[in-house]
């Protein structure tokens, strides 16, 4: 069971929240340039680390607000809370190699 | 009329059905994962197309990851073409596994009722049925008090808050001893000449020319050393992504925690298997006598092989909804798996990008059911270069080409 420090609430148990997998991943700047491989891209793969991981949580029974959070998709402790458009915390190494895929620093 | 078998008498874990192998320099096949569909692969590989230069490389034992925490139920009611195609193959193999591998499975063909609760689940229900029925699958509605003279524990009454409204059969479904699966198949690929290694863990891959994807493997990097190989073939599980992202590929597949629990041993009670999606929990009992009980899956991304405790909370208020009788049955012990699921909850089965790289990933929470399907048409695509007709639909490219196989979505089924 998660204990997740809602950045607006303060801790509150995991069952008040919704998970919302990866954060940080932009819709296309152009989407008409895009083909069907870039497309599949987007719509359907995700960094999938053992490790640090930045995704989205919202707080359903709360507040009613999204925020990202870095945990450690291994070991599942979470290693940081911050809001919706700022940056995982630069101490915070996000998603291993599968970063310079997009995947984090958005 | 499905009926609990009595109990016969388990066998302790076998110590000499295969052998140590130290690996070699190098082998034509090489599987990466020895859990169950790796071991089928192996198996199928050496029987029908004679590849017996093969070795399984497994990171910790054999079988000892989701072949060792699924919940044993073996159906085929899809309703996808291609996944009842698939499924079906794997129920046609199942029933006479026993027999080619020369081992008691212990599969007991004891049916599958899928409830149904809502208005909505009972059109779905007919609709599968119907779909089940022109996909050669055994499959039939039965109305509340049909439901109830399959498995007499579960309450019709429609006092429930979510009552019984009827529920999809199939007859040929059931349970088997998975560790007995697991253990059949490495006997005989091990009788073939198959090399089954242990505690050894690919680290990364051998290239012919530049890494990455567009390039070429020819061989893994392991903890005991280099291992060259003509094909590389992941079946691996939860663990696909870390494999695959070490060859530069990125894969549609999120890894979850998926629970599972038993209950201490009781009498025989429950004669058959019972899903529901709705209020979400199935539940077999298994020839020990535990009830065997499985959860939906964690939402967050995890490898912990362990969840949130308030899933078994929600899953155990589903079992109490469906089996008042269970209330005073004891936990004896939950575990979870790491299944790697894709958008539209259908494995992956073919090439990748990269030349000599194979991939059979994202069974997400049906793969043992599959087992024998999975490591025969994985073995065809691996010994012919072409996908077995079973696995075309599954490729990889279905994701930009859009033709999915959508089973989260059209029959909401948890596999």
């Amino acid at each position: 069971m998660l204990l997740i420090d809602c950045p607006w609430c303060g801790p509150r148990d995991e069952v008040e929240f919704r998970y919302g997998g990866q954060a940080h991943v932009p819709y296309p700047q152009d989407p008409e340039s895009l083909g069907d491989a870039q497309w599949a891209e987007y719509v359907f793969v995700r960094d999938n680390p053992k490790g640090p991981f930045a995704e989205r949580w919202m707080h359903a029974v709360g507040c009613r607000r999204w925020f990202n959070v870095v945990r450690d998709t291994a070991s599942y402790r979470i290693l940081a809370v911050y809001r919706i458009g700022e940056q995982p915390p630069v101490t915070v190494q996000v998603g291993g190699e599968s970063a310079a895929h997009g995947g984090a620093g958005r | 009329m499905p009926s609990v078998l009595p109990s016969p008498v388990l066998s302790a874990h076998p110590e000499h059905l295969w052998r140590e192998p130290e690996p070699k320099a190098a082998y034509d096949v090489v599987i990466v994962g020895g859990g169950g569909h790796g071991l089928a692969t192996a198996y199928y590989l050496a029987h029908e197309f004679g590849i017996r230069d093969v070795a399984v490389l497994e990171r910790g034992w054999l079988a000892g990851g989701n072949m060792a925490r699924n919940t044993t139920i073996i159906r085929s009611n899809y309703l996808a073409e291609e996944s009842a195609a698939i499924y079906e193959h794997a129920l046609t193999l199942w029933e006479g596994l026993a027999e080619a591998l020369d081992y008691d499975l212990m599969f007991s063909q004891r049916g599958v009722l899928n409830l149904a609760h809502t208005p909505q689940d009972v059109r779905e229900g007919i609709r599968r049925v119907g779909a089940n029925r022109l996909s050669g699958v055994d499959a039939h509605w039965l109305g509340p008090e049909e439901v109830a003279k399959v498995c007499p524990i579960v309450d019709v009454s429609p006092a429930r808050r979510y009552p019984v409204l009827g529920a999809t059969f199939q007859p040929r479904a059931g349970i088997a001893k998975h560790d007995h699966v697991a253990w059949a198949y490495a006997r005989k690929a091990d009788a073939y000449g198959v090399h089954l290694i242990q505690g050894c863990e690919v680290t990364g891959y051998v290239w012919d020319g530049a890494p990455g994807a567009g390039g070429r493997v020819v061989g893994v990097e392991t903890n005991r050393g280099r291992i060259g190989a003509g094909t590389v073939a992941l079946a691996a599980a939860g663990h696909t992504s870390v494999l695959a992202e070490k060859a530069g590929l990125r894969l549609p597949l999120q890894s979850h925690p998926l629970q599972a629990l038993v209950s201490e041993l009781l009498e025989p009670v429950h004669p058959c298997v019972v899903m529901s999606n709705h209020v979400h929990v199935y539940v077999s009992q298994a020839h020990k006598g535990e009830l065997v009980m499985g959860a939906g899956i964690d939402a967050y991304n995890g490898y912990g092989q362990r969840g949130s405790f308030h899933v078994i909370e929600h899953q155990m208020a589903a079992a109490l909804e469906l089996f008042p009788i269970f209330a005073r049955a004891r936990l004896l012990r939950t575990w979870a798996g790491i299944v790697d699921v894709t958008p539209d909850a259908s494995p992956i089965i073919g090439k990748t990008g990269v030349e000599n790289l194979y991939v059979n990933c994202g069974w997400g929470t049906g793969g043992f059911k599959a087992t024998p399907a999975s490591g025969r048409v994985y073995a065809h695509t691996l010994a012919t270069g072409v996908p077995h007709p079973l696995a075309e639909p599954f490729a990889l490219d279905r994701f930009s080409t859009g033709a999915l196989i959508d089973e989260h979505g059209a029959a909401a089924v948890a596999h």
